[in-house]
């Protein structure tokens, strides 16, 4: 295969320019010798003659590279022939002369300013629409949601405790070992302030707030949106791409009440259980650094967990675990419902889905954060 | 071209897990020929395909093709030699986020020393060569009906001058009539750039219109001949295959003339 590389010469032969060219003419083997034959000059000749039997090989790129040379010196005038080649390569030259159409540029850039415009005014209109059409699931699931309720018989008993396994079962080690850390992590940082004004004994209450309060509730509902929430949209995403959500419908099943009711209850009943599992290993993980950098004893730990942490503290993790629940499961239903037919916007939503689904979890969260302390609670 | 083979399977084996594809198989594909494979669902059109073209490696037996034995070579040799072939999958495998003329270019881009207007050019002339408008050149894939995805998939095949094409079921989800351009235009191209092809496919149609040969996977093996001898198999697979309500109606039309222009 190690042909020598494209040659070219060109010399004047009285009037009529010649051009020899031999070796490998292919797409491979060819660099600059496109540039040498489009700055072709004809310099006065009347006639040229391209010589192409020296010629080893030669496929599309070298065809065309003969064609133009031909073209262009047939365009100033100049009567071209081609001399020598086998059929072969006279063949392949006349089938790109065939095709040469050229076809239309890239359109050109436009004003990055309109651009930037376009795309805000683009994404705003998107934005809402979304909106729009999550509050609408929003109702229409709260409304299938309380009718099952009233019926529970049409509760799909066997896809419920599979997503409770799947959502909550599946998920407590990592829940378990993130909370455990993250109790440490505050006792950690607690311990360093206040041991400073002698009030170490307080980082048992900053831990016992802490972890009730926010961080327990918060980092579950964060992890179960990035685990479940995605899990649910890249589920129903996929379905619905299949067109068995389609099929769903003529064989006359409700999506909603055997896809999305289903994952919204199971995410409900998990979500509460998995932040009690979450809360008290983000207080033993605090216990633990207590005893080992200040000398807090378990039982002195306790003690001072009792008498300076309401159980009120402990209730509003819990009571706002059932509502991130169903955001995040609503969420992730309604983007997997949203999954038009490619397996690209599988991808796109379920991103979408966790991005949402977080960011509404930590709005709501403020929300409460407001609301518990006006009420003074 | 030169003569002599351009692919070599001796005693292949493919199996995934304890499930054996394909046992004790031989298979070649001469220069400038078009091979066709048929067989049963299931047995192994596709991986057979995928086995030559290095995406799937046999359990033993040797596939050279080029002269080189791709079970034997270095990575870097398998993608030296993958820059020969060209490849159409079934849907096009088109890059969704770039322009069929940025799909064109990109192996260009990649694997030659094309000037940038070269490559404008040869873009062009693939397009045209694969029978598109030449206004699909700025769409995207999703722009595109899947028969004119086949036919950019196909303009990215050529991109390099390959010289043994690769088609996975080309004329699949495309109607009568876009299948019929489709083979012309493949016959058209084979003839024209003397390639050597490899097209699985389960069209009847395009087997006539389209393969010298073809190879027949049974029982974990090939049988290999032009329509013709095969149709004297005895096998009930074949027989079925050939002699049945489709087999005779696709004999009919291609022996009124299929056309072999380029379409």
């Amino acid at each position: 295969m190690a042909a020598p590389a494209p040659r070219l010469d060109t010399r004047l032969d009285g009037a009529c320019l010649v051009v020899a060219l031999g070796g490998r003419w292919t797409t491979r083997a060819i660099a600059g010798e496109d540039a040498a034959l489009a700055a072709l000059e004809p310099d006065g000749a009347k006639q040229a003659r391209i010589e192409l039997g020296e010629i080893d090989e030669m496929d599309t790129t070298g065809a065309w590279l003969v064609y133009r040379a031909a073209r262009e010196l047939k365009r100033r005038g100049v009567v071209v022939d081609l001399s020598g080649g086998d059929q072969e390569h006279l063949d392949l030259i006349a089938t790109v002369a065939a095709h040469d159409v050229p076809c239309p540029g890239p359109p050109p850039p436009v004003n990055p300013l309109v651009t930037l415009l376009l795309r805000l005014g683009r994404a705003t209109v998107e934005v809402l629409a979304e909106a729009r059409d999550l509050v609408n699931f929003l109702g229409h699931t709260t409304v299938v949601l309380l009718r099952s309720l009233a019926r529970p018989r049409s509760i799909r008993l066997t896809s419920l405790v599979s997503h409770m396994e799947q959502a909550g079962l599946n998920a407590l080690p990592i829940v378990g070992l993130m909370s455990f850390l993250i109790g440490m992590v505050l006792a950690y940082q607690g311990a360093d302030q206040l041991t400073r004004f002698g009030a170490q004994i307080f980082t048992v209450n900053l831990v016992g707030y802490g972890v009730l309060r926010e961080m327990g509730i918060l980092l579950t509902a964060i992890l179960v949106a990035g685990r479940s929430g995605s899990a649910f949209t890249a589920q129903i995403g996929t379905m619905k791409v299949n067109e068995e959500i389609d099929a769903m419908r003529t064989i006359g099943l409700d999506p909603m009440e055997v896809l999305v009711i289903p994952r919204v209850l199971a995410l409900m009943l998990t979500l509460p259980l998995l932040t009690f599992y979450a809360d008290m290993l983000g207080l033993l993980g605090g216990a633990v650094i207590a005893f080992v950098e200040l000398d807090i004893s378990f039982l002195q730990f306790a003690r001072q967990l009792s008498s300076g942490v309401t159980p009120w503290s402990f209730w509003i993790g819990i009571i706002k675990a059932p509502v991130f629940a169903f955001i995040i499961a609503m969420v992730g239903c309604f983007e997997g419902l949203m999954v038009s037919r490619s397996a690209e916007s599988v991808g796109r939503r379920t991103t979408a889905a966790v991005v949402e689904a977080i960011f509404l979890v930590i709005v709501l969260d403020a929300l409460a954060s407001i609301l518990f302390s006006n009420l003074g609670i | 071209m030169q003569d002599g083979t351009v692919i070599e399977i001796t005693g292949l084996r493919t199996q995934f897990g304890i499930q054996v594809i394909h046992e004790d198989l031989d298979f070649s594909v001469a220069r400038g020929e078009v091979m066709g494979v048929v067989g049963g669902s299931g047995t192994g059109k596709s991986v057979l395909l995928r086995s030559v073209i290095g995406l799937i490696r046999p359990a033993a037996g040797r596939i050279v093709v080029l002269g080189h034995d791709m079970t034997a070579l270095p990575p870097d040799a398998v993608r030296a030699l993958q820059r020969r072939w060209g490849v159409l999958f079934q849907d096009g495998a088109l890059f969704s986020s770039l322009t069929v003329a940025q799909n064109i270019e990109a192996p260009m881009k990649e694997h030659t020393r094309m000037s940038r207007r070269l490559r404008r050019d040869m873009i062009d002339v693939k397009i045209s060569l694969a029978g598109l408008p030449p206004e699909a050149a700025n769409k995207f894939p999703s722009e595109l009906s899947g028969g004119m995805r086949k036919r950019a998939g196909l303009a990215r095949a050529l991109a390099l001058d390959p010289e043994i094409l690769f088609l996975d079921e080309p004329t699949a989800g495309l109607d009568p009539i876009g299948a019929a351009k489709f083979d012309r235009l493949v016959r058209g191209l084979q003839r024209a750039l003397g390639l050597s092809v490899l097209v699985v496919t389960h069209d009847l149609d395009s087997l006539h219109a389209v393969c010298d040969r073809v190879s027949v996977l049974i029982d974990k093996r090939v049988k290999v001949g032009t329509i013709e001898s095969l149709m004297r198999e005895p096998d009930p697979w074949i027989q079925e295959y050939f002699r049945g309500p489709r087999g005779r109606a696709a004999q009919a039309a291609a022996g009124h003339g299929a056309g072999t222009g380029n379409g």
